[in-house]
């Protein structure tokens, strides 16, 4: 509570001198070391001080890295490698650097997932939410522009796409377009113009991070309980030893999982086409971005209609943008009174239904959108024979088996000459991932819209008086169910 | 435990992404028989395999591939072909500065008048590229760059295995008809005589383009020189280097039988080395700060119950 009054007491001359002119020591004391922490967070809450973890480890081995790297079209590619070779652990920085992006992710999801479930996104922490937000879309950013920096092939035509989402503003587009890319086209200025940009933006992301750390201690942290703190002495514990010790336990485990990426699958979670140089008259097959980006690139690709008189492309980019605008809306969105999902039991249910939507758009933004979700069950395709017949093209279609493409054949040969047949397989018509995409991305929306109105009609559960009687039921419900077994 | 429950899901969840990524209409590359020796967390690379490998590239792949990230002196490193710890300095190990002598390039640097000359590569040069430029390594294959081969087990699905299958799975010599379609000879391939690898097999015929080689490991589309059936066209597709590992194309120093096989596993596992030649440090590395960071995890664990003892939360 920034409301709890400081204990710090200066213990020498040079402190007490100190702490009359700049009292940094009290400050750190206050915010650090004494600052009261509900004593009943769980290991949901160890993921703040893990993402500060990943913050500094991408910042480190970033500017370590930059020293290495050398943004230029001719020379980026064979750099990034001379760092794998030649750099004394230059191997090691860069593969931290890269899996530590999508531990980064990973960890920033689990965190807003846990604002989501608790929460901690109500009254009085609306400001704390969208500094958390703010610091979600500068993530996003630098890790687009940190994937052009290799100039692969992926880093090449995956920015082409995202510049491109630009140019389907109207009026304005193309120019925004070009500037962002400093040109006509991604070349030589590009890659400079976004190595720049993302060697800037994580200094952006450690100042709004002291900006939402600045707005946790105003309020205090959020707990399980979603109760307020009432009783300072009775339910809040010093944050060091207490919380110190619990957070460098998770970060350890934490660590532990990410370094098994890191020196045992480390370019699993990566594309083998950003280990090809980037050419841009070859396009890779299939385009996708790095998977912690995946749920967007698929409400992006999901979009395939125009609506009046605005065109698909433009739409697709217009529900990208707002799927994460309406997270800065959630606090006003979010009807209810009672924060913790504990003591909301329809909201719950819905909760792990939108994350397994998050999840499975995920999937449909890995794969392409033609194919079938469920390949089993789509029927055989069909045979069709097209020709031309008194300048009019025609076609014929077959379905079954081998005596289907006999038959293809044999009507082939009737025909006359001049008629030019040509014989194609065409897939039966199934549930495609364009579909279970758009599917997704209205249920993704419409989980807002739902926590709006069960806000106003839900019956929520006894919500506890205060955090200290939770934490009392919980042990006596503990012991009791504990004597029978004993 | 409930976030340790959540992050095993976690993984799960990145695994099952990053497998999502599948590749394209082509056979799946399985490791050969036996698997590699160089995977798993403990994997090491066969050092006499690796030696056998860079004999395979430097005297086929090596006139038209070139390998521009690679140095002489990275042969000679620890845990290279031709490491030898008598010199931690592989640019002092007359074997190495040996087999950089036998290849002539064009001196990166002027001599003391100016000009660039042509002189025996040092362990310091890096690989002697066959062409110049892309420009004329398109022009002397057809119109088709041959890809550079430094990275080319991570840059390709498969890895090593995509290597040693596409070396050594073209078609047999026997599958091979002429035939005469509207007035024209042109080749094809008897899929009723190719072996299959499991699945399916296709019958029919497919075209051959001139310049053009059927590979069943090669990421591509098969049916529009497919005549046959369209939802049986072979897997596969075309590329324009032709088969290359024939039966004793080299004389292995070491004397082991240059079968196709044996020269295809050779030099994918020289590439995937020098895809990565840190690997394997990187994996005993990866072992040590396991070990710590466990140990780290236990302690930190009592700390965090001695600690938290007396306070009911």
């Amino acid at each position: 509570m920034s409301g709890h009054e400081s204990s710090y007491t200066p213990t020498n001359a040079f402190t007490r001198w100190l702490d009359t002119r700049l009292p940094i020591i009290r400050f750190a004391q206050d915010t650090a070391i004494n600052f009261p922490t509900p004593k009943n967070l769980n290991y949901w809450w160890t993921f703040g001080g893990i993402l500060a973890v990943c913050l500094a480890t991408q910042i480190i081995t970033g500017v370590i890295l930059a020293m290495h790297y050398e943004a230029s079209v001719d020379g980026a590619f064979a750099s990034v490698e001379r760092i794998m070779r030649d750099v004394p652990y230059g191997w090691l920085l860069r593969y931290i650097h890269a899996n530590g992006a999508s531990m980064f992710f990973l960890a920033v999801y689990i965190h807003m997932f846990r604002g989501l479930y608790y929460g901690s996104y109500k009254a009085p922490r609306e400001v704390l939410w969208i500094l958390g937000c703010v610091i979600y879309l500068l993530m996003m950013a630098t890790a687009f522009l940190g994937y052009m920096l290799p100039w692969g092939q992926m880093s090449y035509h995956g920015s082409n796409v995202i510049t491109g989402l630009f140019g389907a503003i109207p009026l304005i587009g193309e120019s925004i377009q070009t500037w962002l890319m400093g040109g006509p086209s991604i070349g030589n200025q590009t890659l400079q113009r976004f190595f720049s940009l993302h060697y800037l933006l994580p200094f952006m992301i450690a100042a709004v991070v002291i900006l939402h750390v600045w707005a946790l201690h105003v309020p205090g942290n959020n707990n399980p309980t979603g109760v307020e703190v009432q009783d300072v002495e009775k339910e809040t514990v010093p944050f060091h030893p207490y919380y110190t010790v619990k957070d460098a336990f998770a970060i350890v485990i934490f660590l532990l999982m990410f370094a098994v990426f890191v020196f045992y699958a480390p370019n699993v979670l990566g594309h083998a086409d950003n280990y090809v140089e980037a050419n841009p008259l070859v396009t890779p097959s299939h385009i996708v971005p790095e998977w912690y980006l995946l749920p967007f690139y698929a409400i992006l690709r999901a979009i395939t209609f125009d609506l009046g008189p605005i065109p698909a492309k433009l739409l697709g980019v217009i529900f990208m943008f707002a799927a994460i605008a309406v997270l800065f809306l959630l606090p006003w969105l979010d009807t209810s009174k009672v924060k913790s999902m504990r003591y909301r039991p329809v909201a719950k249910q819905f909760f792990f239904g939108f994350v397994v939507v998050c999840l499975l758009l995920g999937w449909c933004g890995a794969a392409n959108p033609d194919d079938a979700v469920i390949p089993a069950l789509q029927g055989d395709p069909k045979l069709v024979v097209s020709y031309t017949e008194n300048a009019v093209e025609v076609t014929s279609e077959y379905k079954g088996g081998g005596e289907a493409y006999h038959d293809a054949k044999s009507f082939m040969e009737t025909l006359p000459a001049g008629s030019n047949p040509s014989l194609s397989a065409v897939p039966a018509p199934t549930f495609q991932f364009r579909h279970l995409s758009l599917i997704l991305t209205f249920c993704y929306f419409g989980y807002f819209v739902i926590l709006f109105f069960i806000g106003l009609t839900e019956k929520p559960k006894e919500v506890p008086e205060s955090i200290h009687k939770s934490v009392l039921k919980r042990h006596k419900a503990s012991t009791a169910t504990a004597i029978p077994a004993e | 435990m409930k976030a340790l429950r959540l992050l095993t899901a976690g993984l799960a969840g990145l695994i099952f992404t990053a497998a999502a990524h599948a590749a394209g209409g082509a056979e799946h590359p399985h490791p050969p028989e036996g698997g590699w020796p160089f995977e798993g967390p403990t994997g090491q690379f066969d050092q006499a395999s690796l030696q056998r490998g860079y004999q395979v590239y430097h005297q086929v792949c090596s006139s038209c591939h070139s390998m521009k990230l690679m140095s002489y002196r990275n042969l000679g490193e620890p845990g290279g072909p031709f490491y030898d710890p008598a010199y931690p300095n592989p640019n002092d190990n007359p074997f190495v500065k040996a087999l950089a002598a036998e290849n002539e390039i064009l001196s990166p640097t002027p001599n003391d008048i100016g000009e660039f000359d042509y002189r025996p590569a040092t362990p310091a040069d890096t690989f002697r590229s066959p062409y110049p430029n892309v420009e004329a390594a398109r022009a002397a294959n057809g119109g088709a760059a041959p890809p550079d081969l430094s990275v080319i087990t991570k840059a390709r699905h498969g890895g090593a295995s995509y290597v040693f299958h596409l070396l050594s799975g073209y078609p047999h010599d026997d599958a091979f008809v002429k035939r005469e379609v509207d007035g024209e000879t042109a080749n094809y391939l008897d899929m009723s005589k190719v072996g299959g690898h499991g699945g399916e097999h296709s019958e029919g015929f497919l075209k051959i383009n001139p310049g053009q080689y059927y590979n069943p490991y090669m990421a591509g589309d098969t049916t529009p020189n497919y005549e046959g059936d369209p939802r049986h066209a072979p897997k596969g597709g075309f590329l324009a280097m032709p088969p290359q590992l024939l039966e004793g194309r080299v004389e292995y120093t070491d004397g082991t039988e240059a079968t196709v096989e044996q020269m295809a596993y050779d030099v994918a596992q020289f590439l995937a080395w020098a895809g990565e030649p840190k690997q394997e440090h990187r994996k005993s590395l990866g072992l040590a700060v396991m070990a710590y960071l466990l140990i780290l995890a236990v302690l930190l664990w009592f700390s965090y119950k001695q600690i938290w003892r007396k306070i009911e939360h």
